[in-house]
C-alpha cells in the first residue's frame, strides 16, 4: 500500500507539481480572485511565473535552505503563491490564522523562528511589528496590500510586487540556484508545517513531508473522484490544514481551479457566482445557511411558505434516497422533479450549491436535521472525519453510504484501531513527521509503528464498518454516581437547535449535570423582532424570560432524548445558565477553529459554576472580555440559573 | 500675493505643500444675521483641515462658502491663486472640489455602485445621445469609469454592498457610500460635512482611518466640520475655530486646545 520511493514522472514536491500542471493544462485556469468586482484569474503557466517569481525574489531577500517563513492573511492567490514559493526555494511555509492576537502570533513565530513572513495587509504587517521585538529571527516581512503602509519603516518591509520585480530581474543569475535547491525536494523534505489550534495548551507545529501532502491528495482525490474542471472556493483559514491540502494539496494534484472571495462579507455572493463542484464547510456554516433560509421563509407570502412545506416535505421523504440510488416509484420520483423545478433547484442557485458534486462537513458533529435538509435538496453533503497529524483524511463517507451519525470508513490506506478505553488510533501515508521541536508530544501521540492516537473515543460499528465517534477521550469521564459522562453528546444534541449557538456542559465527578448556553443572536434575534421584543443589546436579549422559557423547553427535550440512551442517561442536564456574552477566540475560550476550550471556561467562571451547583437562583459575575483590536475590558451580568426537568431513570447504570 | 512656496511638515512626517484655498475677510448674511464675521484663513496642499465650533457657530456656513454655494457678501475666495467668482455646482465640481452632506444627500434607490458612478459625472465627456446607444467612445468610457468606481469601493471596503440599493443600508454605511461617491470625482479639495455624526465610536475609528487613508493614499487636501474633539485633535494636521460666526482660534490641535478663548466657548464662562 505504501509508497516508499514516491511516484515516478517528478511528482515528490510541491513545486514538482506545479511545473507538471504548468506543462499539462498551461492553459487552464489555476486561480482566481474576485477584484475590483471581476473575477481575475491565472492560468497554471501563469502560476508557475508568478511563483517563480516570487521564488527568486525571496531568494535575492536572502531565504536559506530549511528557513520558516510565515504566511499570514485572508485567501489569496499570492498568498497560496508565497507557501509554494518558499518551499521553492528551500523553505519551509508556516501559514497563520490571520484573526490571532499579536501575542498568539508571537508564541508561534518565535517557536519556529520565522526569519520571513509574508502578511496579507496593513492589520497582519502592524501586529507582527508590534510584537517583533521579542522575535530574535525575525528579519523581513514581505507584504500583499500596500494600502496605509506608504509611511512605514521599510528598512525590513517589501513589497510583495517589488520583491517578485526584483527576482525577475535577477532571474538569469539566481535561476540555477533555485533548480538546485528545488531538485534537493523529495518525498521526505517538508512540506509545510501547521500549528494546531491546541484545545489545551500552546499549539504544536506539525511538521508535514511532501509525502504526507501528496499521498493524501493523490488517494482522497481518487476517493472523490475529483477533476481537472473542478472549481472549489477558498474561503476557510490558511493555518487550517483542511484548506491547505484542497487548496494547494489536491489542487496541485488533480488540476482543478481555486476561487478566493473578494472579501469575508462577500463569501456568499462570490460561493454563488463561482458555484463549486467540490465544497467543505464546518457543520457552522451549513447551520447558518440553514438559518437564513428559515428566517426568509418566514418573512415570505403564504403561498410561497406552503410551496415550500410541501415541496420541502417530499424532498424529506425521497430526496436522500434518490441520491444514494435506491429504488423510488416513478410517482415520488415525478414529484420531486417537480420540486426540484419550483424550490430546490432555486435554493441551490441561490446558495451556490447548484453545481455541487462532493461536498464535506467536517471538525464537528452535524444535527441530523442539518444534515437530512442538504441532502434533500440532492446536495451530495458528506462527512469525514481527520486531523491535522493525519493531514486531514482518516475516515470519509463514499457516496452511497452516508448518514448523519457516523464519520464513514477509512480511507484508502489508512489502519483503524480502537484502544481498551475506547481512544481511536490509526496509521496512514499521511502521518505527520513530527511536532516541531517538541520530541516528547511527538513521542507521546506517535508510538514507534506509526500509530497515532486521535483523542477521541469512538467505536466501530458492526456490520458497515463505519467509525463512529463519541466525544473527545480525555473529555469522557465519570459522574460521582460512576454513570458515563459525555459532554459532548449532550452538547451536540442542544446545538442542533437554531437558538443555541454554543453550550459547554459540567458533570464530570459530579452528581448532576448542568450547562452554559450560549443563544445565536440571528435567530433569537429574528424571532424577537418578529415578536416586537425590543432589545438593546445582546445581553439584554439573552436573560428574557421568553427567551429562558425556549431554552428550557429545548433543554428539557433534549434531557428527554438523552434519557433513551441507557449508557448516557445520567448526562441529562439538570440546571442551566444562559450566559451573557458569547464564548469567543479573543478571550481563549474557544480555539480558532472554534472548540470550546473547557479547563479555560471552567477555570474563568467558576462562580458560575459553584452557582449552578450550589442551588442558589442568580448569580452575579463580571467577565473580562477582550476586543477585536486586543483592548481589555470588562462586563457585569446577574445571571438566572434555571432548573430543567429530567425524566428519571429507574436503572441506573451501576459502576462495575 | 498668495505664498506658494512655504509649506510645514508634519509630526508624522508628511510634507504640507503651499495654499490651495485662501478664505480673505469673509463676511456672510442672511438678512440681517451675520452667520460669519470678518474670517480669513488658509488650506495647504495636503492637509487635514478641521473647522470646529459649538452649534451655531456658522462652520456649515463656511463650508457652503468654500464650496462656492454661498457667496459672501464682503470678502474673496482665493482657489489655487486667483481669486474665485461666484460660480453654478457643477463648475465647482470640475474645479476639482467634491463634498459629503451632514445628512446625506444620496439617490437612495439606485445601487452603492450606481451612486458611485454618479460621482464621475464630470469625467465622462460622449453626449447624451451616444450614452443612451451605449456604443463607441461612451462604452470604454464607462469601462475606464467602472474600474476608477471599484477601486474606490474596494479602498472603503464595500465590495459586499456593491449593488445593494441604498435606502436598504444603514446609517453609518450611507456615510461610507457619500464618502465613496464624493472620492470617485477624484477631487483634489474634498470637503466633510460632519462626517461622523451621529456614529458609534467603532464606526468613528473606522471613518477616522478611512479618511487618513484618503489623505495619505490619493494626496487629496481635505476640509472637514465635525463636532467631536476627540476624533478631531486626532485626525487634523491644523484647525479652524469657530463661535457665534467668529474666528476664535487657529493652529495646530495642541495650540487650539490650549488656547482661553477655545475652552471658554466650549466650556462656557460666567457672565458676572
Amino acid at each position: 500500500m505504501q509508497h516508499t520511493s514516491g511516484t515516478p514522472g517528478g511528482t515528490e514536491s510541491v513545486p514538482a507539481l506545479l511545473r507538471r500542471n504548468a506543462t499539462r493544462f498551461a492553459t487552464a485556469p489555476a486561480y482566481r480572485e474576485k477584484e475590483y468586482g471581476i473575477w481575475q484569474s491565472w492560468t497554471w503557466a501563469e502560476t508557475l511565473e508568478e511563483v517563480e517569481a516570487l521564488a527568486l525574489g525571496m531568494l535575492d531577500l536572502g531565504v536559506a535552505e530549511g528557513d520558516f517563513v510565515a504566511i499570514i492573511g485572508r485567501n489569496r492567490p499570492r498568498l497560496y503563491w508565497a507557501m509554494v514559493a518558499a518551499e521553492m526555494a528551500g523553505a519551509v511555509p508556516v501559514p497563520l490564522y490571520q484573526d490571532a492576537v499579536a501575542e498568539e502570533m508571537a508564541y508561534v513565530l518565535g517557536h519556529c523562528g520565522a526569519r520571513f513572513v509574508v502578511a496579507g495587509d496593513q492589520e497582519q504587517v502592524d501586529k507582527v511589528i508590534e510584537v517583533q521585538g521579542e522575535l530574535t529571527d525575525f528579519e523581513q516581512m514581505i507584504y500583499l496590500d500596500p494600502r496605509g503602509l506608504r509611511k512605514y519603516d521599510h528598512s525590513k518591509l517589501h513589497q510583495y510586487s517589488h520583491v517578485q520585480d526584483a527576482g525577475r530581474a535577477k532571474r538569469d543569475e539566481l535561476l540555477p540556484e533555485i533548480a538546485r535547491r528545488e531538485a534537493k525536494l523529495d518525498y521526505d523534505s517538508t512540506c509545510v508545517m501547521l500549528y494546531t489550534s491546541g484545545t489545551t495548551g500552546k499549539p504544536k507545529g506539525v511538521v508535514l513531508s511532501n509525502r504526507n501532502v501528496i499521498e493524501t491528495s493523490k488517494s482522497s482525490s481518487e476517493f472523490d473522484d475529483l477533476r481537472q474542471t473542478d472549481d472549489i472556493l477558498a474561503y476557510l483559514p490558511m493555518a487550517w490544514v483542511g484548506d491547505f491540502i484542497f487548496s494547494v494539496g489536491q489542487a496541485m494534484w488533480t488540476g482543478f481551479c481555486t476561487n478566493c472571495p473578494e472579501s469575508a462579507d462577500t463569501m456568499h455572493t462570490d460561493l454563488r457566482e463561482i458555484g463549486p463542484t467540490y465544497y467543505f464547510a464546518p457543520p457552522r456554516v451549513f447551520e447558518t445557511q440553514l438559518t437564513n433560509v428559515m428566517i426568509r421563509m418566514e418573512d415570505a407570502g403564504k403561498f410561497k411558505r406552503w410551496l415550500f412545506d410541501v415541496c420541502m416535505a417530499q424532498a424529506r421523504k425521497v430526496g436522500p434516497d434518490i441520491l444514494d440510488g435506491k429504488p423510488v416509484s416513478q410517482w415520488d420520483r415525478f414529484k420531486y422533479n417537480l420540486g426540484e423545478l419550483c424550490i430546490y433547484g432555486p435554493l441551490k442557485n441561490t446558495l451556490g450549491f447548484s453545481r455541487v458534486r462532493v461536498g464535506y462537513t467536517a471538525g464537528e458533529a452535524i444535527g441530523p436535521e442539518i444534515f437530512d435538509f442538504y441532502r434533500s435538496l440532492g446536495i451530495n453533503l458528506k462527512q469525514l472525519y481527520g486531523q491535522t497529524e493525519a493531514t486531514v483524511f482518516i475516515t470519509a463517507q463514499p457516496d452511497g453510504e452516508v448518514r448523519s451519525d457516523t464519520v464513514g470508513v477509512t480511507c484508502p490506506g489508512v489502519e483503524l484501531k480502537i484502544a481498551e478505553n475506547g481512544e481511536v488510533f490509526y496509521r496512514s501515508p499521511g502521518v505527520f513527521v513530527e511536532y516541531y521541536k517538541n520530541a516528547e508530544s511527538t513521542a507521546d501521540t506517535k508510538d514507534a509503528e506509526g500509530w497515532v492516537a486521535t483523542g477521541d473515543a469512538g467505536f466501530i460499528e458492526e456490520g458497515t464498518g463505519h467509525l463512529r465517534i463519541i466525544d473527545r477521550a480525555k473529555d469522557v469521564g465519570q459522574m460521582a454516581s460512576g454513570a458515563l459522562f459525555a459532554p459532548k453528546y449532550v452538547e451536540n444534541k442542544l446545538k442542533f437547535f437554531p437558538n443555541i449557538l454554543e453550550t459547554v456542559v459540567f458533570g464530570s465527578g459530579k452528581d448532576e449535570c448542568t450547562a452554559f448556553i450560549n443563544i445565536d443572536l440571528t435567530a433569537v434575534g429574528n424571532w424577537a423582532e418578529r415578536n416586537n421584543i425590543g432589545y438593546a443589546s445582546y445581553q439584554e436579549l439573552a436573560r428574557h424570560p421568553q427567551v429562558m422559557d425556549t431554552i428550557q423547553s429545548h433543554v428539557e427535550e433534549v434531557n428527554a432524548s438523552v434519557a433513551q440512551d441507557e449508557m448516557l442517561s445520567g448526562c441529562q442536564v439538570h440546571r442551566f445558565v444562559v450566559l451573557h456574552k458569547e464564548l469567543d477566540a479573543d478571550d481563549g475560550e474557544l480555539t480558532r477553529t472554534r472548540k470550546v476550550r473547557r479547563r479555560i471556561i471552567e477555570e474563568k467562571y467558576d462562580d458560575i459554576i459553584a452557582a449552578l451547583y450550589d442551588g442558589s437562583t442568580e448569580v452575579s459575575t463580571v467577565t473580562e472580555v477582550t476586543y477585536e483590536d486586543g483592548r481589555k475590558g470588562s462586563i457585569s451580568a446577574t445571571l438566572e440559573v434555571r432548573s430543567a426537568k429530567v425524566v428519571p431513570v429507574g436503572t441506573r447504570m451501576a459502576a462495575e | 500675493m498668495l505664498d506658494q512656496s512655504e509649506g510645514y511638515t508634519t509630526a508624522d512626517g508628511r510634507r504640507i505643500g503651499g495654499v490651495v484655498m485662501e478664505m480673505r475677510n469673509i463676511t456672510l448674511r442672511f438678512g440681517g444675521v451675520e452667520a460669519i464675521k470678518d474670517i480669513s484663513f488658509d488650506i495647504r496642499e495636503g492637509e487635514i483641515r478641521a473647522i470646529i465650533g459649538p452649534n451655531g457657530a456658522g462652520k456649515s456656513s463656511m463650508l457652503n462658502v468654500i464650496s462656492g454655494f454661498y457667496v459672501p457678501q464682503e470678502g474673496e475666495v482665493w482657489y489655487k491663486g486667483a481669486p474665485r467668482p461666484p460660480m453654478k455646482p457643477f463648475q465647482v465640481a470640475r474645479q476639482g472640489i467634491a463634498r459629503t452632506f451632514q445628512n446625506i444627500a444620496l439617490f437612495e434607490g439606485m445601487s452603492v455602485l450606481d451612486n458611485v458612478m454618479t460621482g464621475r459625472l464630470t469625467k465622462m465627456k460622449t453626449g447624451l445621445w451616444r450614452q443612451a446607444l451605449w456604443k463607441g467612445a461612451a462604452e470604454s468610457e464607462e469601462t475606464a469609469n467602472r474600474e476608477v468606481a471599484e477601486k474606490i469601493i474596494d479602498f472603503l471596503e464595500i465590495q459586499a454592498i456593491r449593488k445593494t440599493p441604498v435606502s436598504r443600508l444603514p446609517y453609518g454605511l450611507k456615510k461610507r457610500v457619500e464618502l465613496a461617491r464624493a472620492l470617485a470625482a477624484e477631487p483634489s479639495l474634498l470637503l466633510l460635512d460632519e462626517p461622523m455624526a451621529g456614529m458609534n465610536v467603532e464606526e468613528k475609528e473606522d471613518m477616522s482611518r478611512f479618511i487618513l487613508d484618503v489623505n495619505d493614499e490619493f494626496g487629496t487636501t481635505i476640509a472637514l466640520i465635525e463636532h467631536d474633539m476627540g476624533v478631531v485633535m486626532d485626525l487634523s494636521d491644523r484647525v479652524v475655530v469657530m463661535d457665534y460666526g467668529k474666528k476664535i482660534g487657529d493652529g495646530s490641535p495642541d495650540e487650539v486646545r490650549n488656547n482661553q478663548a477655545v475652552i471658554d466657548a466650549y466650556l462656557g464662562v460666567s457672565h458676572d
